[in-house]
């Protein structure tokens, strides 16, 4: 079974979720015997052990300028879905800037960042020509397409193949800005999930969301929960040996600081703790565009020596936090799905996520709060961190819920729905 | 009576902390000083600036006996660090010290803002460091200069119970209302002189030298003559030239003659008619005051405020600074000497500094002098080093209970 697989990213170029989110179903497929080829705006850093064929959209399909700018023209008679694109858009001035600078026989080639920079809108919509001629010149069983910026390729590649066209949908606009979403997202979004066969979501909230706000048929919308890589569960037992060796207790915030991730709930509820028992420490990880104010706002509740920030941290201090802390706290505002807790169940760790959030779906045994809820959280937290044996039975239930968590049955899931089209 | 030409240069370098100094250190690694960036810094700067401007500053001397009389405060850290990375500038001090014209001020020994947090840690500070002077300079300094010129009526109180008879301050326009900076004065309820300083003619060298901003080319002596004899046409007793040492081909390139410009001015005031170069001592010593001069209100010589908001302006810089100074009873009474030594190299009022979050116009001049990516990060770090005392300060306190 061939399928054609559109992402924005995948490892080791990642910069969030989706990227891992892409690692783990498709290395999971490709063990049932899955042929995946995987293109990404641009291929960044080496390539290793890649469970897919990852190509580049940038270099791997290079276009003769005149055929670039048949596509352009064409893609400029359909993008009335995306009318409101133009601001981000400027065909005439783009084409120009094209033709100033090659030469008349020469190749064109598409440049891309990849990133989730200012000329996105722009970016996503050059990645749709590469999807029309993949459609066209190799043959495909499925085409499955990862989160927005891919949707316009899929369709062009559906369009171009009649291959059937699947969107999975990892966060959608809402919970990316907050119930105020930007209209040229939105109306991807919903024009992708429109014109798939099916979409695939990642929890039960998403599918409400998917249903309620961009009109999609119920039936047409699958829930898949994501799973977590297990791979290295047997290395973590040596990491233990970073655990302080004072009996103060660490709970744990890691994720980017932003408004979706609810950082500032877990600063407000960090403040009521410290009042009421000593001997905790609270630790934000991560970077993002709320840090500056985090910090602010932190350092005006006199909690610093017992509120510590640690910036952007790598894969090797992510693990090292980890098996420091005591407890793991997600008080996201929205939440498609959120992977952290189960590296923090992973490492033996209690969590405490909101309601918000769709992994609470799955995981029966945590302590689960409304975000806006910072009385309940900061006496959950108390409670678990005065009883170990709360915390202990949090920890076992967890873990037996986690080992039914696997990419294994994810895939086995996605290859059925794949299997549906043959 | 001539006009006093009084020229005052600050000598300071904190102990700068790592960079790298995470949250995994606290409490591990106690290494938050950056030795090697600090010893960096510093031989630049002695190459640059205290070397070639102290032998200005001696063969001006030699060349003119008993008419070129200046003054220096040079900060504990920076004598400290002098010791450490580069004696050879110390000695150059302790050369230009020999000559008997140069007057060193006493300050806090780690130019810190305890003047305005703990009177108890302020007073042993300053008691410190004018001992400190007195060893390495053999003279026992009778002025006082407080970090970054913070000034109000109470640090003046403070001054002369402490035994100094002048103390200096910033010319704050709002606070001296009609009245001249070009003036001696006297802090209000004491006997001690109060020496002001001309920003105005201060910045002339300092800043605008040869800022392309506000001229062509770089300040000329013979231009700068013409300033200082404006004011001594009209008689007024005293000028008060306060700066940065490190103007002197470190912040000011010596290929834009900044050295130059210092020999030449120190040579043509020598030979002048109608002004002298005069240290605050002697200034104190020989010029009337003017009157009381009432300053409840701190001020200083940073940005255009001129107050205390460069170092405890936002919720970062107060969160730290309340912290340190809880934790100093405590600290005194471990008597651990390394405790007391670090935690005294973070009061150094530059980490409060670095954590500034006035971006606009003075923020320029914060991130000129912060090896920091950004006031929030100088922050993180600065709070990480606090911790690492406090939970070794917990920790000694621990062992001596059980």
């Amino acid at each position: 079974m061939k399928v054609l697989m559109f992402g924005w990213e995948f490892p080791p170029h990642i910069s969030g979720g989706l990227g891992t989110a892409c690692f783990g179903l498709t290395k999971a497929l490709s063990k049932l015997g899955v042929d995946i080829t995987f293109i990404v705006p641009k291929i960044k850093g080496e390539q290793k052990d890649s469970p897919v064929t990852l190509l580049g959209a940038d270099n791997i399909v290079p276009m003769t300028k005149s055929e670039f700018e048949k596509q352009t023209e064409h893609l400029e008679e359909y993008i009335e879905i995306g009318s409101t694109l133009t601001p981000y858009l400027d065909f005439d001035e783009y084409k120009k800037t094209k033709k100033s600078t090659d030469g008349d026989n020469n190749d064109v080639t598409i440049e891309f960042s990849g990133n989730y920079g200012q000329n996105l809108m722009e970016e996503v919509v050059r990645y749709s020509l590469v999807g029309e001629k993949l459609g066209k010149e190799q043959s495909y069983d499925v085409i499955h397409c990862h989160d927005w910026m891919t949707f316009l390729a899929g369709h062009e590649a559906k369009k171009a193949s009649g291959k059937p066209l699947v969107v999975h949908v990892h966060s959608t606009e809402f919970d990316r800005s907050g119930n105020n979403p930007n209209t040229e997202i939105f109306n991807l979004e919903k024009f992708g999930m429109e014109k798939a066969d099916l979409v695939i979501t990642v929890s039960k909230r998403m599918k409400d969301i998917i249903v309620d706000k961009y009109g999609i048929a119920a039936k047409k919308v699958t829930v898949i929960y994501n799973a977590v890589e297990k791979d290295d569960i047997s290395e973590l037992g040596k990491l233990r040996e970073f655990k302080k060796s004072n009996n103060e207790k660490i709970v744990l915030f890691l994720g980017r600081i932003t408004m979706q991730k609810g950082p500032e709930y877990f600063i407000e509820a960090a403040r009521m703790v410290i009042e009421k028992i000593p001997n905790v420490r609270f630790v934000m990880a991560g970077a993002g565009d709320l840090a500056k104010k985090m910090i602010e706002k932190m350092a005006s509740m006199d909690i610093i020596d017992r509120f510590h920030f640690t910036g952007f941290l790598g894969p090797n201090d992510r693990e090292r936090l980890f098996s420091m802390s005591d407890l793991y706290i997600m008080p996201s505002v929205s939440e498609p799905f959120g992977i952290t807790p189960l590296e923090a169940i992973k490492h033996n760790i209690p969590v405490i996520v909101s309601n918000q959030s769709g992994i609470a779906e799955i995981l029966e045994d945590a302590i689960k709060i409304d975000f806006w809820n910072t009385d309940k959280l900061a006496q959950s937290i108390i409670d678990i961190l005065s009883s170990p044996h709360q915390g202990h039975a949090i920890i076992e239930n967890n873990k037996r819920t986690l080992e039914q968590i696997d990419w294994k049955y994810v895939a086995i899931h996605v290859r059925e729905i794949y299997q549906n089209y043959l | 009576m001539k006009t006093a030409v009084c020229f005052y240069f600050q000598v300071h370098q904190p102990f700068r902390l790592r960079k790298d100094y995470d949250f995994f250190s606290i409490g591990k690694n106690h290494n938050f000083i950056d030795h090697t960036s600090n010893r960096q810094i510093m031989e630049k700067i002695a190459k640059n600036c205290y070397l070639p401007a102290n032998k200005v500053l001696l063969e001006a001397i030699k060349k003119n006996p008993g008419k070129i009389n200046i003054s220096f405060s040079i900060s504990g850290t920076a004598l400290e660090q002098f010791e450490l990375y580069t004696p050879e500038v110390l000695e150059s001090f302790q050369e230009l010290a020999q000559t008997g014209n140069v007057e060193f001020l006493a300050e806090t020994w780690h130019h810190s803002l305890a003047s305005v947090l703990s009177e108890n840690e302020f007073v042993e500070q300053v008691k410190l460091h004018r001992d400190k002077i007195q060893k390495v300079f053999g003279q026992k300094p009778t002025t006082f200069r407080n970090t970054e010129l913070i000034y109000n009526n109470r640090i003046a109180t403070i001054a002369e119970q402490l035994g100094f008879t002048a103390t200096l301050a910033e010319g704050v326009d709002k606070m001296l209302g009609w009245r001249s900076p070009n003036f001696i004065y006297t802090p209000k309820d004491t006997n001690i002189a109060l020496l002001l300083k001309n920003y105005k003619l201060s910045d002339e060298i300092a800043f605008r030298f040869s800022n392309k901003f506000w001229r062509e080319k770089p300040l000329t002596a013979a231009e700068y003559m013409t300033y200082l004899e404006k004011l001594s046409s009209r008689k007024v007793p005293y000028i008060g030239l306060f700066m940065d040492y490190e103007t002197f081909g470190e912040h000011h390139r010596k290929e834009d003659g900044i050295l130059s410009l210092l020999a030449e001015l120190m040579n043509l005031l020598s030979k002048n008619d109608s002004m002298e170069l005069a240290t605050p001592k002697e200034v104190a010593r020989t010029r009337r005051s003017m009157g009381e001069l009432d300053i409840p209100e701190y001020t200083s010589w940073a940005d255009r405020e001129r107050d205390l908001s460069a170092w405890l302006g936002n919720s970062m810089q107060n969160s730290t600074a309340k912290l340190l100074y809880s934790m100093e009873k405590d600290i005194k009474t471990s008597k651990n000497e390394e405790l007391i030594r670090d935690w005294r190299r973070l009061l150094t009022s530059d980490h409060n500094y670095y954590a500034c979050t006035k971006y606009y116009g003075d923020g320029a001049v914060h991130n000129y002098f912060s090896p920091y990516n950004s006031p929030h990060d100088a922050f993180m770090i600065y709070a990480n080093a606090i911790n690492d005392v406090k939970i070794r300060l917990e920790r000694t306190q621990n062992q001596t209970e059980s």
